[in-house]
């Protein structure tokens, strides 16, 4: 059961929170002006590292807040990540 | 922003229709006094049916929010906090949530005010009374009931009185809130699992049972 | 010196031992009564009454004996007999012996008991700011060391008392026996309202982020209550710092023979003389690799058994352990091993020969007598649950043993023997270090107390391994009695065996022979196997082969405590409306909607479904007829944005709805897959009722947090979960006006005023406000009655009142299935699977071409425009009374049989039909729409069932009914 860090509510059982992928992967500004091969990239292509992953989760069972941190894929050591964009108001 | 609806206002308001209200565990009253023990190992659980709910969306930190804080008579919570006492309280849900929680009959009055309160701004006020329902559970032994339920560190250095946490009982999600230092809880949880719940917190109270 | 029932047990003056001799309790072992002490294993209960031998071996037969006195017992194996439910595979070492204790012995294989177990099963989280898993003498002093910090500790260890080895040795501390030191730590440790110490407890498993599970045996033992609530207690433990103080297991040797009653662990002899007071054997060989064996000969010796030879491998032991041996009377031999032993069903003697430095046998023989066979070949640091919680492990030359490697170390910390330390005064000192520096780092700073003076086990010189003593005449490959795995039956021959397959991987190795996959997990075998493998590849050290992978449970556990108490009703939450139990008293059948149970069917008298379903369905399209629908997700969309997040999210337009209407509609996944449907309520301008599919509640709001959170966080818009705030009734049927008309008084609800598609409010009989629309899943004139979750029982009872002269009929979600079929609608996931979009559906009209919205991109992909692609359609099978499987493929009549065979589609939905007096079916078909009125085959059953492609709408394609009947 890994120890999962919500920014809001604190360190939580993995239980309460879904995964959410690689963060960082834009919705594109105007899905139409992208070609089929961009789009299924937006759309199916995701980073699969060995170590450090900048990734998404949701507290499903708590806040609700999606928010996203650092997880080596190798350890699971987490660590928090500095969100690029504003993820809550 | 909207004014009450019709069925908004009228739900909500403290002299409507009463007697046809049945809450959740109120055909399981009697099992719960029963299976209820006291004495240093005891513990007790009982519906308190019917609290006024409000669900509280409001940006942190904004004009809103001290708007909402004011009609209120209250400051909105901190993190994992609660704001108030048992009777008038507002808990801290998330980073732009709060729930409102009074006694039955207060939902009308609370929803105007807060509603009143955000005008022009941003921010949401929902009835959400007949959503979830209340189980208090106390004694002594009430956090070893809920320490085989519940993944949260809940020894007195970590959860006291006036903490509150949204999280899993079993498998069922709660508002988790202690009242005091006996330690007494309050458990909120959504109707359609109030049933499976107490069937579970009987479970675990059950080595309690015998004394 | 013996008493008579227990031949072997020593008198109190010579061997106190841990036992209450106060107390004669009985076990039964094969129908035989079994004496012993409170105190006692049931294997320390058997060797006191003279009985080593156990049940045959599984694969071979040989006679067995017990051999250790701890988890890695591979011999002596029991199933239990009395108690809540047979329990197969127990070791006799590790059962405590109580009165009324029932087994009988086993050949390496139980049974499972058909019986239900109806223990107690519990489960308890906590968090404690430093965990120490074992509670000898390096773990009770992190223990007090932490503890006297201030932290909140919680001491673990899988016995029941603290001391671990202590209690099997003779050492002093301070000037006193360990054990007052011992006692004198239990009591401090249990005064600390901070301290949790478990015994009888065994760290299962030691996981990420310092997450533990532990388990607690609070039943079967003479210390427990006579009927206990709970027989074990899982623990989940949540820990800031871990101190691993785990011990280490003694290895066994491997020689000819090896496996005879009799041969038993040095270490697990010294236990039973020290800590059970019984002296397994009178006449002791002890055969020994490294120091730790001599303390078992002097305390053999010191008890009046006889050691005629003590074998030792090495060619130079420590002078001060041969010279403390020879003063008792015992004679060294050295450089030399055991090759064989003699015996039938004990070990009567022993051949030695002399070993040189490459391990080869000299001409230099003797021959002992015996009873009993004291082995070392060294000792295995207990890493698994380092290992288990990402540790790595390193071999160790100078302990000959494999040790947590300083550079792959987590968070947790080995301390004492679990890394290669065996002297007591540095196993204290690392705990007391540890413990420390655990509690500081968890936020209370102390500094480690003084390590008191010890007379005890010293600095152990340096051991010499032999992993396989040759035989006298055969090759290794010939080795079939040099026994590696005696619960396993497994030997060097197998290993080599392995080898000569072309396995060279100890991974490999361990699976094709067995070794190390029985109760003991290779706590014993394990590196014994690595050592004859690294010989047999002339590998440098055991160190080049490696170990296998170390994964939890510790020790075997019953499943049922995983369990816990989340079985049978209580396995899985289970959902109910306000008016369960009205549908339970109208003797509905249920079915489980995710977690909800809905009422399937209400059956009538002896009806079975099939009757109940049609009779239902009939009084929706001719009558009137009600279903619950609280279950169904409700979400509020609240703020000025929420038209255009509407918009974002459903295929179609949502901003442009006026107040005081609903809209159904649905949304898809940014890959243009449909993803839930539903109906839209606009309450206010800034305000919607959202519904959604039963199922998919909790999923929708995840989607619109996840876009308003991560992509649209300038849209002001705010999400509440309102599910269980409304209970609802669907009310169906041409009757349907007349019931809510009398529902709700003070509402007009003629087709006039109150038009498809719109809600009203309103106050019901009793005074009950409520939300009323005109929404149909049926085709039929239909109402929603929403009202206040607490009003939910009151709403069924009115609605049953107020329909009571027209049989207003309860239906469930089977008739709702049929119902919606009849008109082609869709139920999103079982009409579709998660690759089917809204044209698929033939739904293109709810596919908005004006504007965008999540997942529109997709629909232009070339993968989505194919004219292959399934499409729904209606199946009517030519004989009218077949139902089709729901799943069932369907292929082109004239299609060969043989696989693969090409797939036109299959079925989605399929039923009798009431209203067309026939079976009838939903189906996705490849490029259905284009084949309207051809005939397709679905195997089903060993025949051919034929099936006509139609619409999918089969009842009342006009819309006609929507309204209801004409009034006047
Ligand atoms: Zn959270």
């Amino acid at each position: 059961m890994l120890l999962v860090r919500c920014p809001w509510c604190g360190d939580r059982d993995e239980a309460e929170f879904r995964y959410g992928g690689q963060a960082d992967v834009d919705y594109p500004a105007d899905p139409h002006q992208l070609d089929d091969a961009a789009w299924g990239e937006y759309l199916f292509v995701r980073a699969n590292p060995l170590g450090s992953f900048n990734e998404r989760w949701v507290h499903t069972a708590g806040c609700r807040r999606w928010f996203s941190l650092v997880r080596d894929t190798a350890t699971n050591e987490m660590s928090p990540d500095i969100p690029r964009r504003r993820e809550s108001r | 922003m909207t004014v009450l609806n019709k069925v908004e206002s009228e739900t909500a308001a403290p002299e409507t229709a009463t007697a046809a209200r049945h809450s959740p565990l109120e055909h399981r009253a009697a099992e719960l006094e029963r299976r209820s023990t006291s004495g240093a190992r005891g513990v007790r659980l009982h519906e308190e049916p019917f609290l006024s709910q409000i669900n509280l969306r409001t940006p942190p930190g904004g004009v809103e929010s001290s708007a909402v804080s004011d009609s209120l008579g209250l400051p909105l919570p901190t993190v994992n906090r609660v704001s108030g006492d048992e009777h008038h309280a507002v808990l801290w849900l998330g980073p732009d949530e709060s729930l409102i929680v009074a006694p039955d009959g207060r939902a009308e009055h609370l929803l105007r005010t807060v509603r009143d309160a955000q005008r022009g701004g941003s921010g949401s006020a929902v009835d959400v009374s007949a959503n979830r329902t209340t189980l208090r559970l106390s004694g002594p032994a009430a956090r070893e009931v809920l320490e085989k339920l519940c993944s949260l560190d809940l020894h007195p250095r970590s959860f006291g009185p006036g903490d509150c946490a949204q999280t899993l009982l079993g498998r069922v999600i709660v508002v988790l809130w202690q009242l005091d230092r006996e330690p007494g809880y309050r458990i909120m949880v959504r109707c359609s699992f109030a049933d499976y719940l107490v069937d579970l917190l009987l479970d675990a109270m059950a080595e309690f049972l015998d004394g | 010196m013996m008493s008579s029932s227990n031949p072997n047990r020593l008198n109190a003056s010579v061997r106190p031992g841990r036992i209450d001799r106060t107390r004669t309790i009985h076990a039964t072992v094969d129908g035989r009564a079994v004496p012993g002490r409170p105190g006692d294993t049931l294997a320390s209960a058997m060797l006191a009454g003279g009985d080593i031998e156990v049940g045959p071996s599984i694969q071979r037969g040989r006679p067995r004996g017990v051999f250790s006195a701890d988890c890695t017992e591979p011999n002596a194996l029991v199933q239990r007999l009395d108690g809540d439910c047979p329990e197969p595979m127990l070791p006799a070492t590790e059962i405590e012996l109580q009165d009324g204790l029932r087994v009988e012995t086993l050949s390496g294989v139980g049974w499972l008991s058909e019986q239900r177990d109806t223990a107690g099963y519990d489960k308890k989280f906590v968090h404690s700011d430093v965990v120490v898993v074992g509670a000898g003498p390096a773990g009770i002093a992190a223990s007090l060391a932490a503890a006297r910090g201030g932290a909140r500790v919680m001491l673990v260890d899988q016995h029941r008392e603290l001391g671990g080895m202590l209690l099997d040795g003779q050492a002093h501390i301070a000037g006193h026996p360990a054990t007052e030191w011992i006692g004198r730590a239990a009591r401090e440790l249990a005064e600390n309202e901070q301290v949790r110490v478990l015994t009888r407890a065994t760290a299962l498993g030691c996981y990420d982020h310092n997450y533990l599970l532990i388990a607690e045996r609070r039943a079967d033992h003479p210390d427990a209550p006579p009927s206990p609530t709970i027989r074990q207690r899982l623990w989940h433990v949540r820990a800031k710092q871990v101190v691993l103080a785990t011990g280490a297991h003694e290895r066994p040797l491997v020689f000819a023979d090896n496996d005879r009653p009799g041969v038993m662990l040095a270490s697990a002899v010294r236990s039973y003389l020290n800590r059970h007071a019984v002296l397994p054997g009178r006449e002791a060989v002890v055969f020994t690799t490294s120091d730790s064996a001599y303390s078992t000969a002097l305390d053999l010796l010191g008890t009046g058994a006889r050691v005629p030879a003590i074998v030792d491998t090495r060619p130079e032991p420590p002078t001060r352990l041969v010279e403390q041996v020879r003063a008792a009377g015992a004679h060294v031999v050295t450089s030399a091993a055991v090759v064989a032993t003699g015996g039938e069903h004990r070990v009567s003697g022993v051949r030695v020969r002399g070993i040189d430095g490459n391990g080869s046998l000299t001409e230099w023989s003797a021959e002992f007598p015996c009873d009993l066979l004291a082995v070392c070949g060294g000792w295995n640091p207990a890493v698994q649950l380092f290992a288990q919680s990402g540790g790595a492990v390193r071999w160790d030359p100078v302990v000959a043993g494999f040790v947590p490697s300083g550079a792959g170390g987590r968070s947790a910390r080995v301390v004492g023997a679990a890394r290669g330390t065996y002297d007591l005064a540095g196993c204290l000192a690392q705990g007391f270090a540890s413990g420390a520096e655990a509690a500081t780092l968890s936020g209370f700073r102390t500094a480690p107390p003084p390590v008191p003076q010890v007379d005890g086990d010293r600095q152990a010189s340096r051991p010499r391994p032999v992993w396989l003593v040759p035989d006298e005449s055969r090759s290794p490959e010939e080795c079939t009695e040099h026994f590696v795995d005696q619960q396993r039956d497994a030997t060097v021959a197998d290993i080599h065996h392995a080898l000569g397959t072309g396995m060279r991987s100890v991974q490999h190795v361990k699976r094709y022979t067995t070794i190390s996959t029985g109760l003991e997990q290779g706590k014993s075998s394990g590196v014994n196997a690595v050592g004859v493998l690294a010989d047999a590849l002339s590998a440098g050290s055991p160190g080049e082969v490696g170990t296998t992978t170390f994964r939890p449970p510790y020790t075997p556990v019953p499943l049922a405590l995983f369990a816990g108490r989340t079985t049978g009703r209580l396995y899985d939450p289970v959902r109910t409306t306000p008016m369960h139990r009205q549908h339970v008293e109208a003797g509905a059948v249920f079915e489980d909607v995710g977690q909800w149970k809905r009422p399937r069917y209400y059956p009538r008298g002896n009806e079975d479904m099939h009757a109940a379903v049609l009779r239902e369905c009939s009084a929706a399209r001719t009558g009137v007829a009600v279903q619950d629908v609280s279950t169904l997700g409700r979400i509020e969309i609240v703020g000025s944005d929420a038209p255009e997040f509407l918009d974002r999210i459903y295929t179609n337009g949502f901003a442009k709805l006026a107040v005081g209407k609903a809209r159904y509609g649905m949304m898809c996944g940014a890959d243009g897959m449909v993803l839930d449907d539903g109906v839209s309520m606009r309450l206010a301008e800034d305000r919607y009722l959202m519904s959604t599919t039963t199922g998919g509640a909790a999923k929708v709001l995840d989607w619109l947090e996840e876009w308003l959170q991560t992509e649209w966080p300038e849209l002001d818009v705010y999400c509440t979960s309102v599910t269980e705030q409304w209970a609802a009734v669907a009310v169906v049927g041409p009757d349907s006006r007349t019931v809510v008309g009398r529902l709700a008084p003070d509402l007009d609800v003629s087709a006039e005023s109150f038009g498809f598609m719109r809600f009203h409010e309103t106050v019901l009989v009793g005074g009950i406000p409520a939300r009323i629309s005109r929404v149909s899943f049926s085709g039929e004139l239909a109402f929603e009655v929403n009202v206040a979750r607490w009003y939910g029982q009151a709403l069924w009872e009115a609605t049953m009142t107020a329909g009571s002269d027209l049989d207003i009929t309860p239906y469930g979600t089977e008739a709702m299935h049929v119902l919606r079929a009849e008109k082609g609608f869709v139920i999103v996931g079982q009409d579709t699977d998660g690759t089917v979009t809204p044209v698929d559906l033939g739904m293109d009209w709810a596919v908005s071409k004006h504007k965008d919205f999540i997942g529109k991109r997709s629909l232009s992909r070339p993968d989505l425009v194919r004219q292959d692609r399934v499409q729904l359609v209606g199946l009517l099978p030519t004989d009218t009374t077949t139902l089709l499987p729901e799943g069932a493929h369907l292929v082109e009549p004239d299609v060969s049989r043989r696989p693969p065979v090409p797939m036109a589609g299959h079925v989605t939905s399929s039923y009798h039909s009431a209203a067309l007096e026939r079976t009838f079916a939903l189906g996705l078909i490849s490029g259905g729409r284009q084949r309207i009125g051809e005939v397709l085959c679905a195997p089903v059953g060993g025949r051919d069932v034929e099936v006509e492609i139609t619409s999918p709408v089969f009842y009342d394609p006009e819309g006609a009914r929507r309204d209801g009947p004409e009034q006047g």
